[in-house]
């Protein structure tokens, strides 16, 4: 029997016959990326290829990096191995990443989910024989609701806290899920502010996706302004000095961990909205069961719990070790701006 | 169930504890009366028996989640808690119930006495009609204690900015055996009683831990050196030939302690003490594990009382004859209660003075502190011979100055998932120490603090590689890694399989640098105990 198209070493996922990987977590020479997030697109590879819409935010992220950018659907071939990438609607220029050789398809999917939130572009199924998926949330209790009514209660809960006389502080990745929660802040209701590290990701992404307007807050920025407004803020910025100047003021966070009552109690955080670029329980075993595969690899997230419900409905499911993180680093005091700087400093 | 529901919601919408009072406050005050005193019975921990086993209930949710039951059980260990995940499990709903608070609550009382598949029936029929907190009450009611971070402190507080009515007499008149399917609004909460202002307590003074060097406080002579017990803070108050005892949460404690009684007859009416509940089994002190059979029960057992008495370590008195004497100087405030502890008729009850030591150094006075594990303590109070009784944690007269914790090394044996945000990371710990004799490791703690994050992650990802079995959401794993754990406190214990048990474990520290063999034996953990 010859080797499996894939392999998971201590790298990275490993295509032997292309000499490429995806998404690795140690430098290598050649790597496929899927998105932007640290703990997919890591720094010290020789050259990176990626959606192109990707390109911007890895550049902003990594600095000068050799990467080229792709088309959807757009085949290139290393070694007789033909590559494309398909939207996989995590974040702005997520891909799932197609890998075929001799009549065999693997897709992997980074993080993906389900719902078009009219920000990403939406999640393409691809037929494949193994698909390497996250299961980030593969646990029955992860129900999404539709984004427009997470966001109607963002809005109201905003709306009610301004009337209260308080600021709202609203805690989401400075990449994705701010500018997510952007897109559908009602600007009617009052100025949003940005935390710096939101405010430059946000100008990275403004060429590509329209949303209402964002004032950085600096340290000029006057204690007084900010009252009732909505500050957008990156998780790390909680129980942090920044935070005082927002006073008085209540705090909430959009993540698919909002589920769990414990996990937003735990961090001390007011509100919690459930709202996740991963897909939920019903929108993994969907996602599965449109690709037409008949072997899963379950690669981040409840992994043993999830690929044992599907080895009994009848795959050949397993789970293998990676670096990848899902969404926990959205509930975890260090940025993904904090990890990366570390990841330079580890590198040099 | 709307309104309750909602407050619920509202509650879980914030940790701040202004808002918390708030949204109760409201809620007593539209909420209808029935369903009023229901409240107020659930956020005080009285609810009604549970009418079906958690099993049945577990595999009824399932059914209607069309899962297996394996995976209901797995989501039910990440999440943590059975009504939250039978809420969540369950297929949403949008749909909403009239009933009140008050019908949902009959009905599950006499859901007891139906047949398992009416109860079935009920359970169904209910899950599937009410929304997603909605839901999560009805479960809640149905499972067990409401812990949703509110005391019964902050529900007094809001009842009381609700009816005008002081805090500390609402305290009292909550407290007892009341049934809130048989008594009133009116009866439990508006109706006047005089007697009710006899239980009033004073603030506690609490004291800040050492700081500096103890030479920096100055003289020795002019401070009094105590053992610092490890019980329950207490306030204990005789008025009007009634008791009443305080616990330092400010929670009406009287019906767990019928020993106390004794005092009615012995200290005189108009006497406020502060003192130390302590577990007197075989007439010493025990420890604080003994004190945790006690703790939790609202009803004492006869043969519990047996077995473990308690008694009153007393330190301070606040009121004498009637008068309140917090403003004298704890000297002349200890020499009140030297007189009180004298009388002949205190040597009948369960009264014990703290004694106050002189010492002529601080050398000393360091040196009692070495014996505190003898004397059951957990290290010295010092307290300034000329202060009075202040109000809260106050720094400058009083300090304490506790024991080093206990140390030992020991093996990392088992580990499962943490919970929230920490449930995709193994960091709830067992240790095993060696039993020399059978050359084995035998467990003696567990422990899930300690460790930063990112030792925790390093941790996690070797248990994951390194699993030999697993047992639901627990794995054992191969013993190769070595922790310092530290603890407060050591006991005998039965219920333990190392016949130890210790108080307050924790991961003090990583010991890469130990192999498995340089751990600690059973017999070095048993020879700490005093």
């Amino acid at each position: 029997m010859s080797n499996p198209l894939l392999i998971f070493n201590e790298k990275g996922i490993y295509c032997e016959q292309a000499k490429v990987y995806l998404d690795p977590w140690k430098p290598v020479d050649h790597a496929i990326i899927s998105h932007g997030h640290a703990d997919h697109s890591r720094w010290g590879h020789k050259k990176y290829i990626t959606h192109h819409s990707n390109v911007p935010i890895i550049k902003h992220r990594l600095g000068e990096i050799v990467v080229t950018g792709k088309e959807w659907n757009e085949t290139f071939t290393i070694n007789g191995v033909k590559f494309s990438l398909h939207p996989a609607g995590h974040i702005i220029g997520s891909s799932q990443i197609r890998v075929e050789y001799k009549g065999e398809v693997w897709v992997f999917t980074g993080d993906y989910k389900m719902e078009d939130d009219g920000v990403a572009v939406p999640y393409e199924t691809v037929k494949c024989h193994s698909f390497i998926t996250e299961c980030t949330f593969g646990l029955p209790a992860f129900k999404w609701v539709p984004q427009d009514q997470v966001m109607t209660d963002v809005n109201n809960w905003w709306q009610q806290n301004r009337e209260d006389g308080r600021t709202s502080v609203l805690f989401g990745y400075s990449l994705g899920k701010a500018q997510r929660l952007l897109k559908y802040l009602d600007p009617s209701i009052g100025k949003i502010y940005t935390h710096g590290a939101i405010e430059n990701m946000t100008e990275v992404l403004r060429p590509q996706l329209s949303m209402p307007e964002t004032i950085r807050i600096t340290r000029d920025t006057k204690k007084e302004e900010l009252k009732g407004s909505m500050v957008l803020a990156p998780p790390s910025a909680q129980g942090t000095p920044w935070i005082r100047k927002m006073v008085p003021f209540v705090t909430a966070s959009a993540s698919g961990w909002m589920t769990f009552r414990g996990a937003r109690r735990r961090r001390a955080i007011d509100k919690g909205f459930v709202l996740s670029d991963h897909c939920d329980w019903q929108g993994l075993l969907q996602a599965i069961e449109g690709t037409g595969c008949e072997k899963v690899i379950c690669t981040h997230g409840y992994t043993e719990i999830f690929s044992r419900f599907l080895r009994e409905k009848g795959y050949d499911a397993r789970t293998e070790e990676t670096q990848y993180e899902g969404e926990i680093g959205e509930l975890e005091a260090k940025s993904e701006i904090e990890k990366d700087l570390e990841i330079v400093k580890k590198s040099t | 169930m709307k309104l309750f529901a909602e407050l619920i919601r509202t509650l879980d919408s914030t940790n701040k504890t202004t808002l918390k009072v708030e949204a109760l406050t409201h809620y007593f005050e539209i909420a209808p009366d029935k369903d009023k005193v229901w409240a107020i019975a659930i956020l005080s921990h009285r609810r009604p028996p549970r009418p079906v086993n958690t099993t049945l209930l577990r595999e009824w949710a399932t059914e209607l989640a069309n899962i297996p039951l394996w995976l209901f059980e797995e989501s039910y260990h990440i999440v943590g808690d059975l009504a939250e995940t039978i809420a969540l499990i369950i297929p949403a709903s949008d749909a909403t119930s009239d009933k009140s608070l008050n019908q949902f609550l009959q009905e599950i009382i006499e859901l007891k006495k139906l047949t398992d598949m009416e109860k079935k029936e009920y359970l169904h029929e209910n899950w599937l009609e009410l929304n997603y907190y909605e839901r999560f009450v009805f479960s809640k009611l149905i499972t067990g204690s409401f812990r949703i971070g509110v005391s019964q402190k902050l529900m007094t507080r809001a009842l009381s900015k609700a009816t005008n009515i002081d805090e500390d007499i609402l305290a009292y008149k909550l407290m007892g055996n009341w049934e809130p399917s048989k008594i009133s609004y009116t009866q439990l909460i508006l109706e006047e009683n005089e007697e009710d202002y006899l239980s009033k307590p004073y603030p506690f003074y609490l004291a800040y831990a050492l700081e500096n060097e103890v030479k920096e406080l100055g003289d020795v002579s002019e401070w009094s050196v105590e053992h610092k017990w490890d019980g329950i803070r207490s306030q204990v108050i005789i008025r009007n030939n009634e008791l009443f005892v305080w616990s330092r949460g400010e929670e009406l404690v009287t019906d767990k302690y019928p020993e106390f009684q004794a005092f009615i007859n012995a200290v005189p009416n108009g006497t406020v003490m502060d003192g130390e509940i302590l577990p007197f089994p075989k007439g010493e002190i025990g420890t604080f594990n003994d004190l945790q059979t006690r703790i939790g029960r609202k009803t004492v057992s006869k043969a519990l009382l047996e077995k473990t008495p308690v008694i009153l370590k007393v330190y301070d008195l606040l009121e004498w004859n009637g008068k309140d004497i917090r403003n004298s100087s704890y000297k002349e405030r200890r020499e009140s209660l030297k007189s009180l502890v004298q009388d002949k008729d205190i040597s009948e009850t369960p009264l014990y003075l703290s004694e106050s030591l002189a010492f002529n150094s601080w050398e000393e006075v360091a040196e009692e502190r070495r014996r505190a594990r003898e004397e059951r303590s957990e290290g010295l109070m010092l307290k300034k011979l000329d202060s009075p009784y202040l109000v809260g944690r106050k720094k400058g007269d009083w300090w304490k100055w506790k024991v080093d914790p206990l140390t030992i090394d020991a093996v990392l044996t088992y580990a499962m998932r943490g919970h929230g945000r920490r449930s995709n990371l193994f960091t709830d710990y067992t240790f095993g120490l060696w039993d020399e004799e059978k050359n084995e490791l035998v467990t003696f703690a567990k422990a899930y603090s300690g460790l930063t994050d990112a030792e925790f992650r390093k941790v996690d990802a070797w248990i994951k590689k390194n699993t030999l079995e697993r047992f639901g959401p627990v794995r054992s794993v191969t013993p190769h890694h070595v922790f310092e754990i530290a603890f407060e406190g050591i006991a005998e214990s039965k219920r333990h399989k190392s016949g130890v048990a210790t108080r307050f474990p924790r991961i003090l520290r990583w010991r890469q640098d130990k192999k498995i063999e340089d751990a600690n034996t059973l017999e070095d953990l048993k020879a700490l105990i005093p």
